[in-house]
């Protein structure tokens, strides 16, 4: 098949990197002062901002609220201008939808929802190129923490491939649009438990192990990047507040 | 808009410091917060924006793509606006009318022959010509919306760089469009006249121009006023559900209109300045 080669013989990928490296990460927390927390991620070329709000009061209707736990809410929604072709609608759309879905799932298990019952936790994601998920959850866990909600531990997503043999970590556009099979993972790197497993197209059985090894090697990589970032932070803060 | 609620006791707080000149964080009843401004900060768009004015932070990315004329105007390619509002205030469908309202007020100032020059959009008369898709997207209401998205969709136009095409016409006459080879050959949009609006709420006695989320809610009324450069005033709007008095909207526009060159020119300044740091400029963008 004519086409790029994802994986050149020397062991190269198409932007250079190497099969088990990761894209260039920089987060900052904090970004909007008027939001309970928010962060901003950028993956490559992948930028996504997270936004938080809780817990408060359930808006809507009262007949959702969970007497024993909190209401976690998450609402994705991708710029216009994000992907190469202009797309019409920014979130309503089913991709938006499923992608809400899916971060709500990974927040519930590792948000500490007991301790604010009857109360509702709003994740606001904008993203703006491609590589998705992971971008998202790596933003939300900062903004989460930014805002100060309690949670087992971070939650750090990578996205892994599979080609010639060889597992790759951390797609971009380019390797993702090539339709090898692409597997999504996110992780509590301090358990080692994995909060949201996503796969799609063929892969043999007997490559999954190593696939998934690889994604979550790269999940642990990126939990020590947001570590340093959220420390960073934490010190800016006492300095400014003299501490 | 975003709502914030207010004692009585602040809202009379207000009002009497801005009968004084006095806002509460000190400003006069003229002068704008301190707006930040960064163009190219998305990259695969054709031109985008970031304005941040106080707790108001707007994203604007512009995409050009090749459309077909619209059949009033042939010779023309023409602008294309929407808003999308992605704060949780707006959970769900909430934000549509307020992005609809935004848009439709983008659509009126820029509805005349002068903001900018849509001949330059035309490719071939009829057949091709330039769309601009200019995507506003609405990250943080502070108050003082529409200011900021002017400015944003303003310095995106200045920052559009839409890729320079020939059409080659063959013996059968059947035409077909060629990309430069040279992906820095492009077109630039004039945007001497593109307005910017400025908002002034009325609050008792007087008016303030760029109103926090509280201000805002202590106004019964504001008069949108878009302006050029020069001074020309291309569109006004009332909004809000007091009423003005004739007088005062005179006095208005002409704030408005004294504002509004001050604020072009600062504008104008700092867009020529960034651009003259050239491509190794340091990208700041959300990081910063």
């Amino acid at each position: 098949m004519a086409g790029l080669e994802l994986l050149s013989d020397q062991g190269y990928r198409v932007d250079g990197r190497r099969a088990g490296e990761l894209r260039k990460i920089q987060a900052r927390m904090g970004v909007f002062a008027q939001a309970d927390g928010s962060a901003y991620i950028e993956q490559g070329n992948t930028k996504a901002l997270a936004v938080v709000y809780g817990p408060h009061e359930i808006r809507g209707s009262r007949a959702r609220a969970l007497p024993d736990r909190a209401l976690v809410n998450c609402q994705y929604s991708s710029a216009t201008f994000s992907t190469g072709e202009r797309k019409r609608r920014p979130h309503g759309d089913r991709k938006s939808c499923e992608m809400g879905l899916q971060l709500r799932q990974t927040f519930e298990a590792a948000i500490l929802t007991q301790l604010h019952p009857r109360s509702q936790i709003d994740i606001y994601v904008l993203q703006a190129d491609g590589g998705t998920y992971a971008a998202c959850v790596n933003a939300a866990t900062l903004a989460v923490l930014d805002a100060g909600i309690p949670m087992r531990d971070f939650v750090c997503a990578c996205s892994a491939g599979f080609v010639d043999g060889t597992a790759l970590a951390d797609l971009s556009h380019v390797e993702e649009a090539a339709g090898g099979p692409q597997l999504a993972l996110a992780l509590l790197p301090a358990s080692g438990q994995i909060a949201l497993l996503e796969m799609d197209a063929r892969l043999h059985e007997d490559h999954l192990e190593r696939v998934l090894e690889a994604a979550a090697q790269a999940a642990r990589d990126v939990h020590t990047l947001l570590d340093r970032v959220v420390r960073q932070h934490v010190r800016e803060a006492s300095i400014l507040l003299g501490d | 808009m975003a709502s914030v609620t207010l004692s009585e006791a602040e809202k009379v707080y207000i009002v009497h410091g801005v009968q004084e000149d006095l806002r509460v964080d000190g400003r006069g009843c003229e002068d704008y917060r301190c707006v930040e401004v960064e163009t190219d900060v998305v990259s695969n768009t054709s031109g985008s924006a970031r304005v941040k004015l106080g707790h108001t932070d707007i994203l604007v990315g512009v995409k050009a793509e090749m459309g077909t004329p619209k059949l009033e105007k042939p010779n023309e390619g023409y602008l294309e606006f929407f808003v999308d509002c992605a704060t949780p205030e707006f959970e769900g469908r909430g934000g549509d009318d307020l992005g609809t309202e935004i848009a439709n007020t983008l659509y009126r100032i820029f509805n005349n022959k002068s903001s900018v020059d849509l001949k330059t959009l035309c490719i071939s008369p009829r057949e091709h010509c330039w769309v601009l898709y200019v995507d506003v997207l609405l990250l943080e209401c502070g108050g003082n919306l529409f200011d900021a998205i002017s400015i944003a969709v303003k310095a995106a136009l200045f920052n559009t760089r839409i890729p320079r095409v020939r059409v080659l016409e063959d013996e059968e006459g059947s035409k077909d469009i060629e990309l430069s080879d040279d992906p820095y050959d492009c077109i630039r949009l004039s945007v001497e006249n593109v307005p910017c609006i400025v908002t002034l709420c009325k609050i008792g006695y007087r008016h303030v121009v760029d109103a926090t989320l509280q201000e805002e809610a202590c106004s019964l009324a504001s008069l949108l006023v878009s302006v050029t450069s020069k001074g020309v005033v291309t569109c006004m709007r009332k909004v809000g559900k007091g009423s003005l008095d004739p007088e005062s909207i005179f006095e208005m526009m002409e704030t408005g209109k004294r504002v509004g060159k001050v604020l072009h020119a600062s504008l104008q300044s700092v867009v020529h300045k960034e651009e003259s740091l050239g491509p190794k400029r340091q990208k700041v963008g959300f990081l910063g």
